[in-house]
């Protein structure tokens, strides 16, 4: 999966969509994911890095992250999810 | 550090109830110029127009007869504040305005030396929302489903057309989302009562409304053009608050809808846009929107951009525009003294 390229990010996890001009906030372990999908890790490295840094398994990790990309293609924040037309 | 040029606009729209008219933000436009040293004469038709008492945005105002009065009799009174005024350029904000001014544009160029940069009769016509349909096939743009309809027994076949819900429209203003026949039926009584037949029928599409004010130089070029989302919004439908976004397939719309018209002049863009990503072309307006001057927050001052075109000078198009900026629009009461507004509806000027 991966993030529309021209997303921005500020440090205080808020997140604007300049194509749609929709903006969002988010928690720092939401936005610390955002810049590594923007980085363009997949789920496994996402996975490996939260799993050593913080207190929690890979089952947890799972169930959170697919919330989390599944919100972020509801909120059309995914790459492909608008084609150019004319 | 350039000089700039004096320079005398009169501009109208001065009003700004809850569908707040251009003139304002036109003259905040003019008054950023880094061109022009601006003196502004308001054009007002109400003595409750704010801009009137507005005295650091509009130098002078007199008032101006409704279109309904005619040409005629408009061109006599631009021959009156023109002798005192010395004008340059005017520029008109109403939709309703435009066909006098369009009209007179040659008389008041050669007769009193004043500059529009307006578009033209046939761009004016062709873009009217009864007209829009033909306007779509014509220039290639998606346009909702719309149907004209001149009588009230012809609302119960609207079934085999549309789906429900519909909008109901006016030919110049008012639209109203209609879920069932009778209600369609209670629109277009009222509708037709105030705005006259026939009463355009229009598909609903589901999506966000996204706005463009842009201007076009008359032979086919955009000269500038900033795309907006309505983030707020009135019960008529109008943008208390928006931000600039990056949409290039909102962009290429409009740059081809102008190359393709040759639009001349200043314009407003109001389109849908459906959750599968197609773009629908709702409405043109042939003059900037009240939110203009978030397009001059941007970078592009249209407005000076207007005088400019209007005045004969080579105007090169914007090649940019900040995305990520937001209107927030405010009202403010103005404590006003009797004898002002007395002398704006006694002797027509302030």
């Amino acid at each position: 999966m991966k993030l529309k390229k021209n997303l921005a990010l500020s440090d205080s996890g808020f997140v604007f969509d300049p194509s749609t001009g929709d903006s969002f906030s988010t928690n720092p372990i939401g936005l610390e994911i955002i810049r590594m999908l923007k980085e363009g890790k997949n789920a496994n490295d996402i996975k490996n890095h939260v799993t050593k840094t913080y207190m929690t398994d890979d089952a947890s990790f799972e169930k959170d992250y697919y919330d989390f990309v599944n919100m972020l293609t509801k909120h059309n924040l995914v790459e492909g999810g608008e084609k150019e037309k004319n | 550090m350039v000089k700039k040029k004096k320079i005398n606009i009169a501009v109208t729209g001065l009003n700004a109830i809850d569908s707040p008219g251009p003139g304002v933000p036109v003259i905040r436009a003019l008054r950023d110029s880094k061109l022009f040293d601006v003196r502004i004469i308001g054009l007002s038709y109400e003595s409750l127009e704010p801009g009137i008492y507005m005295h650091d945005i509009v130098d002078k105002t007199y008032q101006i007869p409704l279109p309904s009065a005619g040409k005629a009799t408009l061109m006599e009174r631009l021959k009156y504040i023109n002798s005192i005024e010395k004008l340059d350029v005017i520029i008109p904000n109403f939709d309703a305005e435009l066909f006098n001014f369009i009209k007179l544009a040659d008389t008041l160029k050669k007769e009193l030396k004043i500059n529009v940069f307006l578009p033209t009769l046939e761009q004016f016509e062709e873009r009217h929302k009864s007209n829009l349909p033909e306007f779509g096939k014509k220039h290639k743009i998606k346009i909702p489903h719309s149907k004209l309809i001149f009588n009230i027994k012809e609302i119960p076949s609207l079934r085999n057309e549309f789906t429900y819900p519909v909008v109901v429209k006016g030919k110049f203003y008012d639209a109203s989302i209609a879920y069932s026949p009778e209600q369609v039926a209670t629109y277009f009584n009222k509708i037709s009562a105030k705005w006259g037949l026939p009463v355009i029928i229009q598909e609903f599409l589901h999506g966000q409304e996204v706005n463009v004010t842009a201007i076009g130089d008359g032979k086919g070029n955009t000269i500038g053009a900033v795309p907006m989302r309505k983030q707020y919004i009135t019960d008529k439908g109008k943008a208390w608050s928006g931000i600039s976004i990056d949409d290039k397939n909102l962009m290429n719309m409009t740059r081809k809808l102008i190359k393709s018209t040759k639009w001349r002049g200043g314009m407003e863009l109001e389109i849908i846009k459906t959750s599968e990503g197609d773009y629908y072309l709702i409405e043109i307006n042939p003059r900037f929107p009240a939110w203009v001057y978030l397009a001059v927050g941007c970078g592009q001052n249209h407005p000076e951009a207007l005088v400019r075109l209007a005045l004969g000078q080579k105007v090169e198009p914007f090649k940019k525009y900040d995305i990520g900026k937001l209107f927030v629009r405010y009202s403010w009461d103005m404590i006003v003294e009797l004898d002002e507004f007395e002398k704006i509806s006694t002797l027509g000027e302030l």
